[in-house]
């Protein structure tokens, strides 16, 4: 039963962390944009 | 477009917890493995939305490689309807000759046989109206990496399946060792794009998808000629399903598709930002002679 | 000689003419495989049944690393001296290039093969049970597969960065169908159950082989001029 816990938090887990890059790099992305219009 | 996205993303989310309330309370509990079946809910769903996203990749590899030269684009585009018809063609002629409808694997019918082949033609050609060249490279990486993200998925929840029912973490049968091949093609092909510095990086990247697509198939023979020589236990067996559980990995199957195809979205947009900023970067060093040294 | 074959029997000659004076890809395989096969010897110490079963893996697991050692040098001779560059603006079609390159690196590691093979029959205490003459097709299918894909790789690893990370890195996956196929068609020769038989093996090796070499050959123009 324990398995059956462990194997459906680590799919949820495994799509949380690569959430987590997307929207990181989202941000990273963002940070750049807004340098670009500053040295405009 | 974009206010849908937070639509879809409540829609979906009620989706992925409906699928989790029936994978966990409403299917059946199987005799023999008990609860622990229930991980079959989202390691199939799992590997089915990984292989139709490697499979468009896989078309959008093709697609970025023949696209850059018109004589090749036509060449491919009637070759795919070719194929197309020759699938058709092909399943009528199994479900009329029976030693050939015979010699199909079990459950399969004829016409299924046509109905890939025209799946697979309509896919090309819709991909090729919506996205011009370089989105069909964009594409290309998206479908790359969110596809390795469900494949790992198939790659955990598979030992943590195998490990309580049969006893053993990992055998090298025919789907399990081609998951696996397919990972580590994906993961080479995430790595030569990091890694290669080149302008060309997407024509080398599609060249290797197409190897990997020329691969799969290989891996899937040579494991089945190699297990026919040495038995060893089957995970997840064949034979038929009872069909309140194809309900639900149906359901599940569904929720995926929509959460992938909602993350798939995400990436293929922060792809898209990133290129228009990569150019904007460009431009700006070119237009900054103040600051280059004289 | 002129022509497409011409060029890739000229370049092919001059690959040779210069591993033979130099030396450098035989020596540093045979080394690396000479050092593969010791390291074995001390951690295994099979008696003559447990050897023919495990010998199949390791020696080709021992010519797959050493082959990397040679492909992995296969360009960076040509990319040294601008070689690379004066073959792209050139009018000699891209495939003889690939040809003699991929033709080179296949004798070279066969030569490497065939020097190791006594050191592994006296290591393992090999004794052929099955019909030795199909380890032939089996040694020449199994290279060419290692090499034709490895040669081409190896082009593609040029402009990375790790370049010598990435030729493995892209290689062993797709080769994995050619080395499941050429490790059992060893083992069943050597095992020599007469209920087995390598030839499922053989004609799996010479799909991949035909399939692979197609499209090396129709993706290397595309590849080289990648810049």
């Amino acid at each position: 039963m324990n398995f059956l816990y462990v194997a459906y938090g680590a799919t949820w887990a495994i799509h949380i962390v690569y959430l987590v890059t997307l929207v990181r790099r989202y941000s990273r992305l963002r940070r750049e944009v807004d340098e670009l219009k500053k040295s405009r | 477009m974009r206010k849908a996205f937070p639509i879809l993303g409540v829609l979906t989310a009620i989706l992925l917890s409906y699928a989790l309330y029936l994978a966990m309370l409403v299917a059946p509990r199987e005799q023999t493995m008990g609860d622990v079946q229930r991980i079959f809910y989202y390691h199939v769903p799992s590997a089915w939305t990984a292989f139709l996203l490697f499979f468009i990749n896989f078309i959008g590899s093709i697609q970025y490689l023949v696209r850059r030269n018109p004589v090749s684009d036509k060449v491919a585009n009637w070759t795919i309807i070719t194929l197309a018809v020759l699938c058709c063609i092909g399943g009528v002629v199994v479900a009329v000759v029976p030693d050939l409808k015979a010699a199909l694997p079990e459950g399969t019918e004829p016409s299924a046989i046509g109905t890939t082949g025209v799946i697979i033609a309509i896919a090309y050609f819709v991909i090729r109206k919506y996205f011009n060249i370089d989105a069909v490279d964009a594409l290309a990486v998206t479908t790359a990496e969110v596809g390795v993200v469900f494949c790992t998925v198939v790659l955990v929840t598979g030992p943590l399946w195998a490990r309580p029912v049969w006893g053993i973490w990992w055998t090298w049968d025919v789907r399990l060792t081609s998951t696996l091949v397919l990972w580590l093609i994906y993961v080479s092909y995430l790595i030569l794009r990091r890694f290669s510095s080149s302008g060309q990086t997407p024509v080398m990247a599609a060249a290797l998808a197409v190897f990997g697509a020329l691969d799969v198939p290989l891996v899937y023979f040579s494991i089945w000629i190699f297990r026919t020589q040495h038995p060893q236990p089957v995970i997840g067996g064949g034979g038929s399903i009872d069909p309140r559980m194809l309900h639900v990995l149906l359901m599940n199957w569904l929720a995926f598709l929509c959460f992938a195809y909602l993350v798939c979205w995400s990436r293929y947009r922060l792809e898209i930002i990133k290129r228009e900023v990569e150019e904007a970067q460009a431009l700006e060093s070119l237009l900054e002679p103040r600051s280059a040294p004289r | 000689m002129s022509g497409p074959p011409g060029v890739t029997f000229e370049t092919l000659k001059k690959d040779i003419r210069l591993e033979w004076r130099s030396k450098d890809a035989i020596n540093s395989m045979l080394f690396f495989a000479l050092l593969v096969v010791v390291v074995f010897s001390f951690s295994f110490d099979p008696n003559a049944e447990e050897s023919r079963l495990i010998a199949g893996g390791l020696v080709w697991v021992a010519f797959l690393f050493a082959a990397v050692v040679a492909l992995n040098q296969t360009w960076a001779r040509e990319l040294r001296n601008q070689v690379l560059d004066a073959y792209r603006v050139s009018p000699a079609p891209a495939n003889s290039l690939f040809l003699a390159k991929a033709i080179g690196n296949f004798i070279f590691v066969t030569v490497l093969e065939a020097l190791m093979v006594p050191l592994f029959v006296v290591f393992y205490k090999l004794r052929v049970l099955g019909p030795a003459w199909q380890l032939v097709p089996v040694a020449v299918l199994g290279t060419w597969a290692i090499v034709v894909n490895g040669t081409f790789f190896a082009a593609m690893s040029l402009r990375t960065r790790s370049r010598e990370i990435m030729l493995p890195l892209l290689l062993f996956p797709i080769t994995i169908p050619a080395l499941i196929s050429t490790v059992e068609a060893t083992t069943t020769i050597l095992v020599g159950d007469p209920t087995t038989s390598a030839k499922f093996w053989i004609v799996l090796l010479a799909t991949y082989d035909v399939m692979f070499t197609i499209a090396c050959l129709a993706l290397f123009e595309t590849v080289l001029h990648a810049e």
